[in-house]
């Protein structure tokens, strides 16, 4: 269904300010669509310890795609640049074809965060630890955005989040304080947070790590009927299972490269990349007993 | 012990007690706008005014509020500056109760975890609604009970403005004792009026805490 993009065993350096063409080879998408993601040439140090080099990543429309690797491999970080939490040093990255962090002069300027907000209110994220807002309740958890940053009137907003809660299964939990929730459920709430809001675009930092392990199975049932819907989504996880069976593509993380990238299966099973094989095998090892 | 000393001396003493009440609202009400300033001024992202504020913090943290208050009673006439008592313990107690508010409020802020800045800030929330939605009511939560610490330990540090003649709690009970040679009755019933305005303060901190601890 999806060519596998070769970026992964990309050797030779790439030109790390170079804008080359979107999607670069054959993608699956069609044509004349850009596709939601770019990276061409992703680079970052924090001082002098290199946690990104040489990034390459297309993620297309409706695709969902999961950042694998150890930690400490940068796949985190490569997740908080996109929506420019994390500033990048080097290369590129686009959303939907706009530049994003910087503006397109040269040199190129920092964006700051007011120049941010169009971007940022398009590409929705959740966090590993929830981050609701303990002084509000789920719903006013939900509508908050729409009434800042949409500017919807409060009974549009609260009715909004309504419906967002009850898509997560969350209905009756409305008027509950996030204390009062679940781990579980507060992750389905800030889900429900980003949805109300149209993203085109979902990011999730491990979104189950926090979670008690009996907890962890609902809140990727939500992701599932997201991808299902057509949600075009970047995951970071140590959720093997969700990668294999959600995942269009998987890209392996080590040491701030991809070292692997393409359809699970190809991954998983037929990856040459001893790494892979290294990590797979520990992840095996503690999952069994 | 003569009990019937104290209903004597009761009226002078709950007025006293109320000018003690007073004093100490103006003087709490002024640490607030201080405290929130000076915070502000040390979270600004400016060194200079980062600096201002710590040298402020460290004055009035370090140096006994008995001798502010005399500083600012004897040394602002030198300058041509003629306060009344009222005014210069008002400003003592407000002055010196800033600085520690201040680190209170400072430390709320930072104790509010980044996430939650930064699920707004990646919904894309404009940054005044950020604070004036995310940050503040949670860092005012935070405060609650360090503030109500501080509020009752002005109150209680309010006795020293009786060296400059203000007629409040201490004072006239130093007043009424030195006439009517009571003074173990007269003390110990300015002790209990204190130690009942103390806790109403207490009682309304903790309901505030309560309405605030919904979540």
């Amino acid at each position: 269904m999806i060519a596998a993009d070769k970026n992964a065993t990309n050797t030779a350096p790439n030109g790390a300010s170079l804008p080359r063409t979107a999607g670069g080879g054959p993608n699956g998408s069609p044509a004349g669509t850009t596709p939601m993601v770019t990276v061409r040439g992703l680079g970052k140090s924090f001082g002098t310890n290199e946690v990104l080099r040489d990034i390459d990543l297309t993620v297309n429309r409706s695709e969902v795609v999961c950042l694998i690797g150890p930690s400490g491999s940068g796949k985190s970080t490569l997740l908080r640049c996109i929506n420019f939490l994390e500033a990048y040093d080097r290369g590129e990255i686009r959303i939907e074809g706009t530049l994003v962090g910087y503006s397109e002069d040269s040199p190129r300027r920092r964006l700051t965060n007011r120049e941010l907000r169009g971007l940022r209110r398009n590409v929705g994220m959740v966090f590993q630890q929830f981050n609701l807002w303990p002084h509000m309740t789920a719903l006013e958890n939900v509508a908050e955005a729409l009434v800042q940053v949409r500017g919807m009137n409060k009974a549009d907003a609260a009715a909004r989040a309504r419906q967002m809660l009850e898509r997560v299964g969350l209905a009756a939990k409305a008027d509950s304080y996030p204390a009062r929730l679940s781990g579980g459920q507060q992750q389905r709430v800030a889900i429900a947070r980003v949805i109300a809001m149209e993203p085109h675009l979902m990011l999730f930092d491990e979104p189950t790590s926090a979670l008690d392990p009996e907890l962890v199975g609902e809140v990727l049932q939500v992701m599932r009927d997201l991808a299902a819907d057509g949600m075009t989504m970047v995951v970071v996880t140590h959720e093997m299972g969700f990668a294999a069976n959600v995942a269009d593509k998987v890209a392996f993380l080590d040491h701030g490269r991809i070292a692997a990238f393409g359809t699970p299966r190809e991954v998983f099973h037929e990856s040459a990349e001893p790494r892979v094989q290294q990590f797979l095998q520990t992840y095996h090892e503690r999952n069994s007993f | 012990m003569k009990f019937s000393v104290i209903i004597d001396a009761l009226p002078y003493l709950l007025q006293a007690a109320v000018t003690t009440v007073w004093v100490s609202l103006l003087g709490m009400l002024l640490g607030q706008v201080i405290g929130v300033l000076v915070c502000v001024a040390r979270q600004s992202g400016s060194r200079a005014a980062d600096m201002a504020g710590g040298v402020y913090v460290s004055f009035f943290r370090g140096v006994p509020l008995l001798i502010q208050l005399l500083l600012i009673y004897y040394m602002l006439p030198l300058v041509g500056i003629d306060v009344p008592p009222l005014v210069a313990s008002v400003a003592a107690l407000g002055l010196a109760s800033g600085a520690y508010v201040s680190e209170i409020y400072r430390g709320s802020l930072n104790a509010v975890p980044h996430g939650q800045a930064e699920a707004a800030l990646a919904l894309g929330f404009p940054g005044t609604t950020i604070w004036s939605r995310i940050l503040l009511p949670q860092a005012f939560r935070i405060s609650v009970p360090a503030l109500i610490n501080e509020l009752i330990l002005l109150l209680k540090a309010s006795s020293l403005i009786s060296v400059v003649g203000v007629a409040e709690l201490t004072r006239t009970s130093q007043t009424i004792s030195a006439s009517n040679y009571r003074p173990l009755e007269i003390y110990l019933a300015a002790g209990v009026i204190y130690l009942a305005i103390n806790g109403v303060l207490a009682l309304f901190g903790t309901a505030v805490e309560r309405r605030l601890q919904r979540g």
